[in-house]
């Protein structure tokens, strides 16, 4: 099966620096990956080269089946990125803002509506000016208009920033019941502890290059939690949230061992690049 | 790309609904700046009526820059220029929508200063079929070119300077053209004007063309 993610020797510039150095990742499909390392990493850039926004100047890159960045376009209809800006419009509503980059993605009315319910917004804060939502509000929104868009490859970068505790359990249980779908997730976030709890193995990232990765403890058994075998990380779905999300069922067994869609040891899926 | 271009503009003019910037300070500063030119050429009167085509088209345009500014930044906030790239909306599509919301604003913005021309300067309206066909020539003209003018220079740090600077020459033939089709039709000879109209037209068709051809480009390089 080809993976979701190819990347071998990539090379990208922001301007005339060199945010990526010569990146080697696969992800497969299904998998929850975490990025992590210092500020300046290269982790918004290598999410910003998985959507198809930086083109990669030298080495392979395959995202979704699609050559980069010859085939950027295609790849950009298939993945969702949250990133650190909420792209809303701030004088439209909450359901403005979603209805109309849902149908920029050619969403239908009904998973515009699904997705404003799946994050809480189908009350009274639908009609609400974006201007005059709280920062998580927004960041809600955000996270409605991606899911309207039902991508195939999650970007997060630094998706629980700004979230309470309760958006935070909501988020991470859209994010299981993405993958349980059979999407993908990449997610950048310095909130290890529960990043890690969400992901199936991370890797690290410095100077633009991929360093040795780190095993995560999981609490979860190789194919316990889904018809695909996928760990979903030790932290089940916050009380409501399953109900209203359908996350992942609660882990059958518990190991420290890493498993990945193809069942191998996660940790070795990234040679280390030095 | 037609659905694609009533969404956008669709986006665009429910923004400027809830925000009133048109309203409230676009629409004030160009009737304002007919003001400032009565009370200017006021004391000879002649001078003032024999330059009403002008002095119309000039504010319009000033008013326009603010229009298109504003249009332009709509894009440029928080990662919207980004969340367009990765959306499925066609480049021409988005160049349409800008241009026809710009282009809606600016012809309600229009019939204001008509009034206010023929109530300030006394201007008698005459060759109504003319003065109809400038104003939506000139202003898809004004559109299209500001739209992709908007769009260039999208990404700069001098963007609100420097859009004027760069748009007003182009602009030239569109301010000749209008003045001189408004001259034909308020000096009771239309037939003269229809030649300047087409020119509008044609300039209209040109940067309409332009614009949906080179806006992929721009989204991609700003």
């Amino acid at each position: 099966m080809e993976p979701v993610v190819h990347l071998r020797g990539t090379v990208a510039l922001l301007g005339r620096f060199p945010a990526l150095a010569g990146i080697d990742l696969d992800v497969l499909r299904g998998e929850i990956v975490l990025l992590r390392g210092p500020n300046g990493a290269g982790k918004t850039t290598l999410l910003r080269v998985l959507a198809g926004l930086v083109p990669p100047v030298r080495g392979e890159a395959r995202v979704l089946g699609h050559s980069l960045p010859a085939e950027a376009r295609a790849v950009r209809r298939r993945v969702g990125l949250l990133g650190h800006a909420t792209a809303l419009f701030e004088e439209l509503t909450a359901a403005d803002n979603v209805g109309f980059w849902g149908r920029a993605c050619r969403a239908s009315t009904d998973e515009i509506e699904a997705a404003l319910g799946l994050v809480g917004l189908d009350g009274r804060l639908r009609d609400v000016a974006v201007s005059r939502l709280s920062a998580g509000q927004r960041r809600r929104t955000s996270l409605a208009c991606l899911l309207a868009r039902r991508p195939e490859l999650w970007l997060l970068d630094e998706p629980h920033a700004g979230l309470d505790n309760d958006a935070r359990d909501l988020l991470d249980g859209l994010v299981r019941q993405a993958v349980d779908q059979g999407a993908t997730v990449v997610l950048s976030s310095h909130e290890l502890d529960r990043a890690q709890a969400l992901a199936h193995r991370e890797v690290g990232l410095a100077g633009g290059i991929t360093t040795p990765p780190t095993r995560i403890a999981r609490d979860t058994a190789p194919g316990a939690n889904g018809p695909d075998g996928l760990a979903r990380g030790k932290a089940g779905p916050a009380p409501g949230v399953a109900d209203r999300v359908g996350a992942a069922g609660p882990a059958a067994g518990r190991s420290e061992h890493e498993t990945t869609p193809d069942g191998s040891d996660g940790v070795s899926e990234v040679p280390y690049v030095a | 790309m037609w659905r694609d271009a009533a969404l956008v503009a669709g986006r665009d003019l429910r923004v400027e609904a809830r925000s009133r910037v048109t309203l409230q300070q676009v629409g004030p500063f160009a009737l304002l700046v007919l003001i400032l030119f009565a009370f200017a050429l006021d004391p000879a009167r002649q001078t003032l009526e024999r330059a009403t085509p002008g002095l119309y088209w000039v504010t319009v345009l000033f008013s326009a820059l603010l229009a298109l500014a504003r249009s332009a930044a709509l894009d440029e906030t928080d990662g919207v220029r980004d969340a367009l790239r990765l959306s499925a909306l066609e480049p021409a599509g988005v160049f349409a929508g800008k241009a026809l919301a710009v282009a809606a604003e600016l012809l309600a913005l229009e019939l204001v200063l008509g009034i206010g021309v023929i109530i300030l300067y006394g201007a008698e309206p005459a060759g109504i079929g003319l003065l109809v066909a400038t104003c939506v020539s000139a202003t898809a003209a004004i559109a299209a070119t500001g739209t992709l003018y908007g769009a260039l220079v999208s990404g700069l740090r001098v963007r609100e300077t420097l859009l004027p600077l760069l748009l007003l020459p182009v602009l030239a033939p569109v301010l000749l053209g209008a003045t001189r089709a408004f001259e034909a039709a308020l000096g009771g000879a239309p037939a003269d004007g229809w030649p300047w109209c087409g020119l509008l037209a044609a300039f209209a068709v040109l940067y309409s063309v332009a614009g949906a051809a080179a806006y992929g480009t721009l989204l991609e390089g700003s």
